[in-house]
């Protein structure tokens, strides 16, 4: 069973056991617009929460990504670096941008749900 | 395929055209002597295109022609003041009295370079009635990023180096916080108000004992003088922090007044805006910054000192008068040509015709607002300074947005203005017509943008079409960014 | 005043429009502590001829190099420039156009500007380039910190024959303290105590080639363990005409190269505008500060080129830029661009040769003369000569005899003593035998007499 938590800043963080799978929103991505770079954390680095571990690029904008939990970067989609576009045609799939060992899960409760991002992004 | 039309011809790429065995230059024989370079000698092929004089010629002629220039036309980028730029400016700059000077030549052999120098400075320290100037740096924005190491220098030199906290409106251009961070400032933004200035409030309230200084664009990029100015600048030192004046918008008040007056503590003059050096399709600018007395020791180097009209440059930084220098910003000292220019232009105007260019620039800009503010809609009521901020709201319901609307204008002969900038209003249009506009011209100019809005609601289409007339039509950025291609290559990348 | 287009009575029309008694309206948002129209001391304005008159009476003050002959370089250098240069980017189009951020109505400028970066990238042995910097001091600055931004790490050792001005540039802009940076300038580049100094904190190693005094290096080895250690090669060239003859920066393990190009198309204009060429590996591509043209295709489907990978630059990023650096340096790249596209290879490379030449007829002159001692092993088309007496008194009594004869070492080293006898002349293809035979007579008889 898999939990899934958004964040204000419109990232998703899937949770299965210890470890989370991170991307942004389909909300997010359609803001964006065509996104043209991904630059991505190193494998083996950790982060706490909310501080920024990646940037998505578009043609008119950089935006930081945030990372929904502290922990270590244990895996991240190499496919993005040549092909950025996944992240347009499937953010919530194909296109997510790293995998964490989460540390503290009890930080997960700063997040939202569906119901609340949904709320959030007023649909 | 031809793909000529009329005047515009289809140029390749230097490298379809040219080859590695054609020279446009005839050199004498070398003689083979044996080489002194050691083992870093090399005679591979680099593989650079030549060609013979007439080619180049009609390569770059060609190329030319597919250009807008503020020389055929109107060019209304706000903040960017693309003023007329006299050719005397030119001439005075290719005397080789000025353009065959080494930098290091004897200082016996530079008085005319240095007299110049100091020639310019003056007029700068005058026009700006501030302390001191710099003439080194090398752009507006190494103009800004000397204002703040000076500013940094004397934070240190006091010992507070824990004042840390840069202040930047909203509004402002990027350099300025890309400045404050590349110098490890820490960047607080400061909100702008319904009128377009600074709300002095947020100010306030935003400062501490960490305050290092606040970076105002004045008259800022809503085209709006700030009038807190003098309560800004009184609070900012009595709270130990510095004022820096982003001088992009000086053409609006050269002559007129002087920015020391309104307590400003360093400020960058964008020689190529002002004092109508060529912009050149990007650069080469310069940058000189003055300083007031709190922060005029810690200048750069070098320095021009006039004793009794002997002309000495000071260079290094245990020299006289720079022993808080805070270092050096370039190789030699600053953008000669540049300033060559400048002082054409600033002796051509005297300080009367500098007066009359910031009226007829501030005059032209509230004509134009005049004459527009029942089609386009102003971001703010009142007058403006030398240029006017149109947010979309007059592209409501269209459906064409502000790029459209912008490109439609290169479809009537015209550049068009800065876009979406600042920020602070949505889909902005910011219009600088300068003083070098006559009224005839303004008056087409407002007629082509009153049409263009006319058209709007019967004829959406065409907006999003546009440009039609032009060499190429709108490009492809998502492609260029995802998949560079940043230089020719033999066998072309085809981009998947 | 010839610039400005509105009459008086345009003036009142104008005002009428706007509903104004006066101008100074216009300018009520100003405080009343400040005030309007104050007394400037300065003159009026002036004709076209006054200033004309006034600029060429300071002109005339300098001795220029087209008088006398000229052995100057240390970093800017005097070249024949082709008629056709001064005269293409004069073309309006080119002199009064801004930025190509229109890029439907800026085709001319984005496709020689593409074609400069090509030509960049060639000649330094590169992958890719960016449309240019302020000069070649800043692009030296501009890459320590991006190798800093690439390898995360803080230190940078600069090679003790780089151009002093330039170590004191990179001091300043990447505002390192102290300890993080180690330059000792010296006329000796020993690699293997540079090699010893590389550690896992050490960002980039700087080296100039050929270098301050003139001598050229092989730098593979230096930078097999340059980057064995994790670290990058930067390689500074200050005379570009020498890559015409000598080992790409590239072809020897750069990974990021910042040259001054004033050497092609622009003359010396006592230090500037002139124009820095900064180019590196795809990989690094998007840590590249400055403008960057690509080509795509337009909704057509036509090829053109556009302003790219803006997301680095401060108008995007703000605080987060990889620079603050704005402009570039357009009207120089494209001067340099012409002149190159006229040399072609076999210009460039004829060009360089003819430079290396008239160096070596220099030195075979100079070796055999009593009291003077050049220097160096190697040299391009500069060598540090030794002088028996004092070269910042030699220059000037040169220059009272009319030769401008060369750059003493001490003016750009603090005035240290060690370098007093010190002398770096450059030669190129304006140096006729008579220059040389003029500063070998002038040179006797200033020491000896």
């Amino acid at each position: 069973m898999t939990d899934i938590y958004y964040t204000k800043d419109h990232e998703w963080i899937k949770v299965d056991g210890g470890e989370g799978l991170v991307g942004i929103t389909s909300y997010a991505s359609e803001q964006l617009g065509d996104i043209v770079f991904v630059e991505l954390p190193q494998k083996g680095i950790s982060f706490d929460q909310g501080k920024d571990v990646a940037v998505i690029e578009s043609v008119k904008a950089a935006s930081e990504i945030y990372s929904p939990a502290s922990g270590e970067i244990i895996e991240t989609n190499s496919s993005l670096e040549e092909n950025p576009e996944i992240i347009n045609d499937d953010p919530l799939v194909a296109g997510w941008l790293y995998k964490i060992k989460i540390i503290n899960k009890e930080e997960l409760k700063n997040l939202m749900n569906e119901e609340e991002y949904n709320k959030l992004i007023g649909v | 395929m031809n793909s000529n039309r009329g005047l515009d011809h289809d140029e390749k790429l230097l490298f379809e055209v040219g080859d590695v065995n054609r020279t446009g230059v005839d050199l004498s024989e070398p003689e083979n002597l044996s080489q002194m370079l050691g083992d870093s000698f090399s005679d591979s092929e680099i593989g650079l295109a030549g060609l013979s004089e007439p080619e180049t010629v009609r390569h770059y002629v060609r190329l030319s022609r597919k250009n807008y220039s503020i020389d055929a036309g109107l060019y209304p980028l706000g903040s960017c003041t693309m003023k007329h730029n006299p050719r005397l400016n030119e001439k005075m700059a290719r005397l080789e009295g000025f353009s065959e000077i080494h930098p290091l030549q004897p200082i016996s052999t530079c008085q005319g370079a240095l007299e110049l120098i100091d020639l310019i400075s003056s007029w700068l320290k005058e026009l700006t009635g501030m302390a001191a100037v710099t003439m080194t740096p090398k752009a507006g924005a190494q103009g800004e990023l000397c204002g703040m190491m000076a500013i940094k220098q004397a934070l240190l030199n006091k010992n507070e180096s824990h004042r840390k906290i840069v202040l930047v409106p909203d509004s402002a251009h990027g350099t300025n916080p890309a400045t404050a961070a590349f110098l490890g400032f820490e960047v607080k933004t400061i909100k702008s108000n319904r009128e377009g200035l600074i709300d002095f409030d947020d100010f306030k309230k935003n400062i501490d004992k960490n305050f290092a200084g606040v970076m105002i664009t004045n008259p800022n990029t809503c085209g709006l003088f700030e009038t807190d100015i003098v309560k800004i600048s009184e609070l900012t030192h009595k709270s130990g922090g510095y004022l820096y004046c982003d001088g992009a918008n000086f053409n609006a008040v050269v002559g007129k007044l002087k920015p020391g007056d309104l307590g400003i503590d360093a400020m960058h003059i964008n020689l190529h805006k002002t004092f109508s050096t060529p912009h050149g399709g990007g650069g080469p600018g310069s940058g000189p910054v003055v300083f007031s007395e709190r922060l005029e020791k810690f200048c750069p180097t070098p320095l021009v000192e006039n004793d009794k009209g002997e002309y000495d440059l000071i260079e290094s930084l245990d020299g006289k008068g720079l022993s808080n220098s805070f270092g050096r910003l370039n190789v030699f000292h600053g953008q000669m040509g540049m300033f060559v220019r400048a002082m054409s232009y600033m002796l051509s105007h005297g300080a009367d015709g500098l007066r009359q260019v910031s009226e007829d620039a501030v005059l032209n800009a509230n004509y134009l607002r005049a004459s527009l503010n029942d089609r386009l809609t102003p971001a703010f009521e009142g007058y403006c300074m030398h240029e006017i901020l149109f947010s979309d709201d007059f592209l409501k319901d269209t459906g064409v947005e502000t790029l459209d609307f912008a490109k439609a204008m290169i479809d009537e002969g015209y550049h068009p203005m800065t876009i979406y900038f600042p920020l602070v209003i949505h889909g902005a249009l910011l219009v600088e017509p300068t003083e070098t506009e006559s009224k005839q011209s303004l008056d087409h100019f407002i007629s082509t943008l009153r049409d263009l809005v006319d058209r709007l609601k019967e004829d959406s289409d065409s907006f999003k079409a546009a440009p039609v007339f032009t060499p190429i039509r709108r490009l492809d950025e998502t492609q260029a960014a995802r998949k560079p291609i940043l230089r020719w290559k033999e066998e072309p990348l085809i981009a998947v | 005043m010839r610039y400005l287009p509105l009459t008086n009575e345009d003036r009142e029309d104008m005002r009428r429009v706007i509903g104004l008694e006066n101008v100074n309206q216009l300018f009520s948002n100003v405080p009343n502590s400040v005030s309007l129209d104050p007394t400037f001391n300065l003159p009026n304005h002036k004709t076209e001829m006054e200033v004309g008159r006034i600029l060429s009476g300071i002109a005339n003050k300098n001795m220029n190099s087209n008088q006398v002959p000229f052995f100057l370089g240390a970093g800017a250098y005097k070249h024949h420039i082709p008629a056709t240069v001064d005269h293409i980017i004069q073309r309006s189009e080119f002199l009064t156009s801004y930025t190509p951020y229109q890029p439907e109505i800026s085709q001319g400028t984005l496709q020689y500007l593409f074609e400069f970066q090509t030509q960049v990238s060639l000649m330094t042995g590169m992958d890719v380039s960016n449309a240019s910097m302020y000069d070649g001091s800043t692009s030296s600055a501009e890459a320590v910190s991006m190798a800093k931004r690439i390898t995360k790490r803080n230190k940078v050792v600069i090679s003790p024959t780089l151009h002093p001005q330039y170590a004191e540039v990179i001091k300043t802009l990447i505002s390192a303290d102290e300890d993080s940076i180690d330059y000792k300038f010296s006329e000796n580049l020993d690699f293997s105590s540079l090699i010893s100094k590389i550690d896992e904190d050490v960002s980039c190693v700087v080296v100039q080639n050929p270098d301050f005094f003139g001598s050229c290096h092989s730098l593979e080895e230096l930078a097999d363990h340059i980057h064995s250690k994790g670290a990058l090669l930067i390689v500074v060239v200050n005379e570009v005409i020498s890559l015409g003859m000598m080992k790409s920066p590239g072809d020897m393990g750069a990974d990021i190269v910042a040259c001054e190009g004033q050497s092609l198309g622009n003359p010396l204009n006592f230090g500037g505008p002139y124009i820095g060429l900064m180019s590196t590996k795809d990989k690094y591509v998007r840590q590249l500060p400055g403008r960057i043209v690509g080509e795509t295709n337009d909704m057509s489907g036509e090829k053109g080129f556009v302003l790219t990978l803006a997301t680095r630059e401060q108008h995007i990023r703000r605080e987060k830029a990889t620079s603050n650096i704005c402009t570039n340096s357009g009207l120089c790249s494209l001067a340099f661009t012409i002149h190159l596209s006229l040399l072609g290879e076999r210009g460039f490379k004829k060009l360089s040769k003819l430079n290396h030449e008239a160096a070596i007829k220099f030195y075979d002159k100079l070796k055999n003369l009593e009291g003077f001692k050049v220097r160096n092993k190697s040299f391009f088309n500069e060598f540090t000569l030794e002088l028996p007496i004092s070269a910042a008194i030699f220059v000037e009594k040169m220059a009272g005899k009319g030769v401008l004869a060369g750059v003493p070492v001490s003016r750009l080293a603090n005035q240290d003593d060690s370098f007093s006898n010190l002398l770096l002349v450059a030669s190129s293809e304006i140096n006729s035998d008579s220059d040389r035979e003029d500063f070998i007579k002038l040179a006797k008889e200033v020491c000896y007499e």
